[in-house]
């Protein structure tokens, strides 16, 4: 198990590095010059892009951008030279070309807003998922059971930013049922933090949730058909333990493994929720950086994403063995 | 349906030891089982009835898709009355079962009545524990004994079973244990309670040769403990010569032959039962010779063949004067043979076609 740990742990930081250098050399080798963005056309001076080009370093092969920029993230480094020269102390993941502010420093802020949303969403989803695919699995064939289907294909067809909009303008700006959505410290304000998050929870959990309660369902079918559950019955034991411990333990496995890639996904950042909610998030700041070329926020989200996924897909695992003892990790 | 609940709880009352009554613990009566399905409905079992005595073996042979696992489980009541259409009467130990609230028969199930599944490694739950799963089987039905108490049980049982250590295998999961000791666990299981009545559905299919005959030696060295009675249910009429006092053929979820086992494996008087006999692989017979299958193959329960369900496959349908094979349904008479022997044939003289022509053939 420890050993398993450590190597994947190992393939992590390869995964890490490989993506680092596959944003690296699109960003480089592709068509962008954020030079060129940062200049406005209007006043653009070929001086002035000279100026900025040698400023951000672009002038350099990109060998050597590449070494200095791992370089920074374990040692800092100093961006710029001579009097425009930023110290960036470790770990540095550059200086935003649009805003001159450390990457990290930028996007640490950001963090919290995105982990409250996937956290409490996915709370929402899992439980509410489950919960809805058990009771439609034991009720097969019978009219709630019909009814849950076909809602969450009705629901789940809906594209997300329709769902979102809607309710951020239905639910939330016209019947006013829940505060405006925004992001407020937990540590500052466990209730404004709530309050806050609460629209982008609910709307985001339940539309999850539709498709959580089809996996579960599917899975619990398959499980309750299964010898081991019969012979728990056979045993004597009351319908609600064959289908709570025998049953569901079993059904859960499958639905745990699209629960894992679904979570590392959402700490990525919630792009839809983040975008149409205007919470600050690593999401909402991902979008931005591409729409602006910003390649520092680019490259850090990008690895940040990859650091979630990473880390989550190696829980999963873990979990699942723990789950199923016949899963041995090695 | 109301009054017939209404009866039997009159006689459990007046019947709370088995002995004192003359009544078999399990007494199945005129059994039917329909599945509805999206084709049609499945007759799985049709007029079937059969008793067992504790300390007696019954033993249900038939193909796949026979009714002999629908038909015992219905004893334990482990068809989802959603949507199964049951009627007729199973009464264990006096008290009716069809038509009883599953809570009632929780109770039941496991307890007086337990049942060993075909493969165990599926029928274990392979996420928990063997003695977990056996502490549970305990508990439910003793719900003061405490957990140190369960668990010695278990160990017990384990033992009792012949798992060699059981008190370090106890914490194994399923798949660390071999089939055979799987099959063990599965038996210490349903005897951990004291069950009255055991019923073993092709317990040795998922085994090996030599380990079969050992779980079929311990079934029974347990029987004679416990004086139980068992339901031995199977395909392999090896196992059916060895273990059961009285047997029973089914066919298409009808009985078509039943009597005492020696009746029946030597003086066999329905066709079907020639087949089944023909097509036992014996490892002391002559490797040389080859089984004779049953020409064709089980029918559709959707729509049983008319009359005698056997006709299609039977070649002895011309033996019968008219077309009475394709068009009526054989009632349940005595064999020609044998005491307490029955048969579902409209052939007149079995018996002497059997000992002339089948015979020789059959045994080789």
């Amino acid at each position: 198990m420890f050993g398993y740990i450590v190597r994947r742990i190992a393939q992590g930081i390869l995964v890490l590095f490989l993506i680092s250098l596959a944003t690296f050399a699109l960003f480089h080798f592709g068509p962008e010059n954020p030079a060129e963005a940062m200049c406005p056309a209007q006043r653009c001076t070929a001086a002035r892009l000279d100026a900025i080009t040698k400023n951000l370093g672009l002038d350099q092969p990109a060998v050597t951008q590449y070494s200095e920029y791992m370089k920074g993230i374990f040692a800092g480094r100093t961006i710029g030279k001579g009097q425009g020269a930023k110290a960036c102390p470790a770990p540095c993941f550059g200086y935003s070309f649009k805003y001159s502010v450390p990457v990290y420093g930028y996007l640490k802020g950001k963090i919290p807003a995105t982990l409250s949303i996937a956290a409490g969403a996915a709370v929402i989803f899992l439980i509410l998922g489950v919960a809805i695919g058990v009771v439609a699995a034991r009720n097969r064939g019978r009219p709630f059971d019909r009814f849950t289907v076909g809602s969450t294909l009705v629901v789940s067809a809906i594209p997300p930013y329709i769902v979102f909009l809607l309710s951020l303008l239905i639910v939330q700006q016209r019947w006013k049922l829940f505060p405006n959505p925004q992001y407020v410290s937990p540590f500052h304000s466990p209730w404004g933090w709530v309050k806050g998050m609460l629209l982008a929870w609910v709307v985001f959990g339940v539309y999850n949730a539709t498709a959580y309660a089809r996996y579960s369902r599917g899975s619990m079918i398959d499980s309750l058909g299964e010898d081991y559950v019969r012979t728990a019955r056979a045993k004597g034991l009351s319908e609600r333990t064959v289908s709570l411990k025998h049953a569901l333990r079993s059904a859960i496995a499958p639905v745990l493994t699209i629960f894992g890639l679904d979570v590392g996904g959402l700490l990525a950042g919630s792009f839809f929720i983040e975008y149409i909610f205007s919470i600050q998030g690593i999401g909402l700041a991902s979008l931005d950086s591409i729409r602006t070329g910003d390649f520092p926020i680019i490259q850090a989200t990008v690895l940040l994403g990859t650091l979630f996924i990473v880390v989550i897909n190696l829980l999963t695992d873990v979990a699942y063995s723990v789950v199923d003892p016949r899963v041995r990790l090695g | 349906m109301s009054d017939r609940l209404y009866s039997s709880a009159s006689t459990s009352t007046t019947t709370t030891l088995p002995e004192e009554t003359d009544e078999p613990f399990l007494v199945v009566d005129d059994l039917t089982v329909k599945f509805p399905t999206h084709d049609g409905l499945v007759n799985a079992v049709s007029d079937l009835s059969y008793s067992v005595r504790l300390g007696d073996t019954l033993g249900i042979v038939g193909e796949s898709g026979s009714g002999k696992s629908v038909s015992s489980m219905a004893v334990l009541g482990l068809h989802d009355m959603r949507s199964t259409r049951m009627s007729g009467s199973i009464r264990v130990n006096g008290k009716e079962i069809v038509g009883t609230k599953n809570d009632d028969m929780r109770k039941i199930r496991g307890n007086e009545v337990s049942m060993i599944f075909q493969d165990p490694l599926s029928a274990l739950h392979p996420f928990y524990r063997i003695g977990n799963q056996l502490i549970e089987a305990y508990r439910v039905h003793h719900r003061d004994a405490s957990k140190k108490q369960a668990r010695d049980r278990a160990l017990e049982m384990l033992s009792r079973v012949g798992i060699p250590q059981p008190d370090r295998r106890i914490d194994d999961y399923p798949h660390q244990f071999s089939g055979g000791m799987r099959q063990r666990a599965m038996i210490a299981m349903s005897l951990i309670n004291d069950p009255r009545l055991l019923i073993a559905d092709e317990p040795t299919t998922a085994l090996d040769v030599t380990v079969q005959a050992q779980i079929l030696d311990l079934i029974q060295e347990l029987q004679r403990e416990f004086g139980s009675a068992v339901i031995m249910i199977t395909h392999d009429l090896g196992v059916i010569a060895e273990i059961a006092d009285e047997t029973l053929v089914m066919y298409a979820g009808r009985c078509v032959e039943q009597g005492p086992t020696k009746e029946v494996l030597t003086h066999p008087v329905m066709p079907y039962t020639w087949g089944l006999l023909g097509s036992i692989a014996d490892v002391t017979s002559d490797t040389s010779k080859p089984l004779i299958p049953i020409p064709g193959t089980p029918p559709s329960l959707l729509q049983p063949p008319s009359g005698c369900a056997f006709h299609p496959r039977c070649t002895y349908k011309d033996r019968v004067e008219g077309n009475r094979c394709t068009v009526e349904l054989p009632e349940l008479v005595p064999a020609p043979v044998g005491e307490h022997h029955i048969k579902r044939c409209h052939l007149k003289d079995p018996e002497s076609i059997y000992q002339d022509e089948v015979k020789e053939e059959v045994l080789g």
